[in-house]
């Protein structure tokens, strides 16, 4: 039943993108998206079906994670409320139908940036909010330390619809190494049938490995190999031809990342209204006009780091402190030797 | 014209103008949204190259081949797991039917727990049952479960022998023979039995037949058939896998142990109302002119029962068939996982391939209908 309901609301999305998008495409020409955004007072998001860290629902529904965080800064930005947004948990296979078809308005679901999404998708990817790159995962009893120990008719457990399976095929067959894809829809039947014993290895990107770990019988048997075979940028997207809320969406995320890089934080936003640094007046909406440059009021940047924290925050809160990652690596600060580098709010 | 005409023909008018309004809507403002939305509808991808694998595959293919091919694989593993699917669901079903009618009490009970207990759980649970509940329970390659050294049951699948022919051809040839030949002794037994009323034993001497001609081949040496074993291997020093032979993968196993087992208990159901729609008067009669209760089942009740089993059947041959897509919960490289599923992610080609899936599958269900309904046809009482 789930699985029709599933393929339902995948006939739907195709059918919104039939029906949908009509009345939009005659609406304001500003920013379709912005307008009505506002009328109906929350931002619809696409998340995961639940990946701890990332996009993850709790027993009362509250949704948690990293890529929610960029969801709620655009919300506090738009809306000067956090939580007024709507999420609706997708698929890899259905993400992208969702988007172009209006049913979110953002997709923050680890997703990755390439070329084709950008060009061919008709995607538009704003940003990084996680550098991650593929790995594996094998029982610890194999005796595996590293993919060099991979031989020929290894059994491979992985996702469907995601960049992991094109990765995979370059990996094995540049290593001319046979393997059995095992391709599953949804990620819990992937960690399931590893967890079994169906696969020997269990690839999907690092940070994946690391919170699906967690959900195994017991986590301990169980390593991530060395290795990394590919670049994983995740980043939220938005629709093409919308340039308005493309940069909302880009400067939402990028301001969380300034907090952090100037130190204003949730606790001491307020405080600093009245700092000697130019750029933190700026962040905390005590000096110039940005806001209003993004068609917001001016105190979206201050209502994103108050009501959702800085980037430094939000990784601690969901990746550190639940014991996923708890190293920063590639997404430190580009100041402390990470790649967390963005464009200044000025 | 006159009016009456008019009025006739009025309503059908109107409701071709709105069928043809409605579908105009669609195209129109599907063309518009693609357009707003910079999309181009074509079906160029298919001939670019998939670049992704597939665990399971009839024909050749491998990541360079093209959307197209893609799509041949997973429309060839739905139609193998549908075909395979029917086959035991029909004759799973026949037997549970005949079972339900036994006078045997117990007998009859347990075909009547088991029609119960698989028609009325969801399909999709007694999938993972099979594939999650049972796998779990299968034992590693190092510890498989073997008959005869030839056959390994394992968690990563069944590994069986592989048959390797020399001089196939000449094998087939001959028993193709022996198929005509038999044809030819049937339609002999059929005139003796009705134009002398003598009886022929056809059924032995094709079998006979049959065994006699395919097995020359092996008598004389021209073919031969040996054996390629499965064998166990070191993936590393701990764990170990099967190669050799021909594997049968657990989603395939697992999909038709849950798609026979649902089906059959509706084709069950269908083939007790078969048999109980012939007349008691006909069992009678058929006991008086001396047949056996196997001959009566054979003979007399199961021809007509059919006329009654057929139409309802289909139906569920058609069930399952469409059924078949909730492979891509298991990870059975189906159409839908396919193609409706990988390569509509990796192309973002959503109306293209979703209308191309949907289109198959209507083909695939009008060519069931079709067979079935000529079979119907062939077996319905012909007035002579």
């Amino acid at each position: 039943m789930i699985k029709s309901l599933k393929k339902f609301s995948i006939f739907l999305a195709s059918v919104a993108l039939l029906v949908g998008l009509q009345s939009e495409a005659f609406a304001a020409k500003k920013s379709r998206t912005l307008s009505k955004t506002i009328k109906q007072d929350h931002v619809k998001c696409g998340v995961s079906q639940g990946l701890p860290g990332f996009s993850n629902a709790d027993a009362a529904g509250n949704w948690t994670g990293i890529d929610v965080d960029v969801c709620r800064a655009v919300a506090a930005a738009v809306l000067g409320d956090s939580g007024k947004v709507k999420f609706t948990p997708l698929t890899a296979k259905e993400r992208f139908t969702a988007l172009s078809s209006g049913e979110v308005d953002v997709l923050a679901r680890n997703t990755t940036w390439t070329l084709s999404r950008d060009a061919d998708l008709n995607l538009t990817f704003v940003g990084v909010n996680f550098y991650d790159g593929q790995g594996f995962m094998v029982r610890k009893s194999s005796g595996i330390t590293s993919t060099n120990g991979f031989k020929n008719g290894i059994s491979v457990c992985t996702n469907t619809g995601t960049t992991t399976e094109l990765n995979m095929r370059d990996f094995f067959n540049s290593k001319k190494i046979s393997y059995e894809p095992v391709a599953f829809e949804k990620a819990d039947e992937v960690v399931q049938a590893y967890d079994a014993g169906r696969c020997d290895t269990y690839t999907t990107d690092k940070s994946g490995l690391a919170a699906q770990r967690t959900k195994m019988k017991n986590p301990d048997e169980h390593i991530v190999l060395p290795e990394t075979i590919s670049k994983e940028p995740l980043g939220p997207a938005v629709r093409h031809g919308d340039q308005v809320w493309e940069d909302i969406v880009r400067w939402s995320l990028f301001a969380m990342i300034e907090a952090e890089e100037y130190g204003i934080t949730s606790a001491n936003a307020d405080s600093l209204k009245t700092s000697e640094n130019p750029q933190i007046k700026r962040l905390v909406g005590s000096e110039g006009e940005l806001g209003t440059l993004l068609g917001l009021g001016n105190d979206w940047s201050l209502n994103i780091i108050k009501q959702v924290g800085n980037y430094g925050e939000s990784y601690k809160r969901n990746i550190a402190d639940t014991g996923i990652l708890p190293a920063r690596g590639p997404n430190a600060l580009w100041t402390n030797g990470g790649l967390l580098y963005v464009a200044p709010a000025r | 014209m006159n009016l009456k005409a008019l009025k006739r023909l009025a309503p059908q008018l109107i409701a071709v103008f709105l069928i043809i309004a409605v579908i105009g809507y669609f195209w129109n403002n599907t063309r518009l949204n693609m357009e707003y939305l910079g999309m181009e509808f074509g079906y160029d991808f298919l001939s670019k190259a998939a670049s992704f694998d597939i665990q399971f595959s009839l024909i050749d293919y491998d990541g360079s081949s093209p959307y197209f091919r893609a799509y041949l694989v997973g429309l060839l593993n739905t139609i193998l797991v549908s075909v395979l699917g029917i086959i035991f669901a029909t004759l799973i079903g026949l037997f549970i039917g005949v079972s339900r009618l036994s006078p045997n009490y117990l007998v009859s009970k347990l075909a009547e727990v088991y029609i119960e207990v698989f028609r009325n759980i969801p399909l999709l649970l007694q999938l993972f049952f099979w594939y999650f509940a049972v796998l779990r329970t299968l034992p590693l390659p190092e510890n498989a479960i073997s008959f005869g050294q030839s056959i390994f049951i394992t968690i990563k699948g069944i590994y069986v022998p592989k048959f390797i022919w020399t001089n196939f051809n000449f094998f087939i040839i001959s028993f193709i023979l022996a198929i005509i030949v038999s044809f030819f002794i049937f339609s002999y037994a059929k005139k003796q039995r009705e134009n002398y009323g003598k009886h022929f034993p056809a059924f032995w001497v094709s079998l006979g037949t049959i065994i006699l001609f395919s097995g020359s081949g092996f008598l004389f040496g021209i073919v031969n058939l040996t054996f390629e074993y499965p064998e166990i291997y070191n993936l590393t020093e701990t764990v170990f896998n099967y190669r050799g032979g021909v594997t049968i993968i657990p989603e395939l196993l697992s999909l038709l142990f849950a798609l026979s087992l649902y089906t059959s208990t509706f084709i069950a159901e269908n083939v007790r109302a078969g048999i109980l729609g012939v007349g008691k008067g006909q069992k009678e009669a058929s006991s008086s002119l001396g047949l056996t209760p196997a001959q009566t089942l054979r003979l007399v009740v199961l021809p007509q029962a059919l006329r009654i089993i057929i139409p309802p059947t289909t139906n569920q041959y058609l069930n399952l068939t469409k059924n078949s897509s909730l492979a891509a919960a298991i990870a059975y490289p189906d159409l839908v996982l396919v193609f409706a599923g990988t390569a509509l992610n990796q192309t973002g080609r959503a109306i293209e391939i979703i209308t191309i899936t949907m289109g198959t599958y209507l083909t695939l269900s009008i060519l069931i209908s079709i067979f079935m309904n000529w079979y119907n046809k062939r077996i319905e009482i012909k007035e002579k």
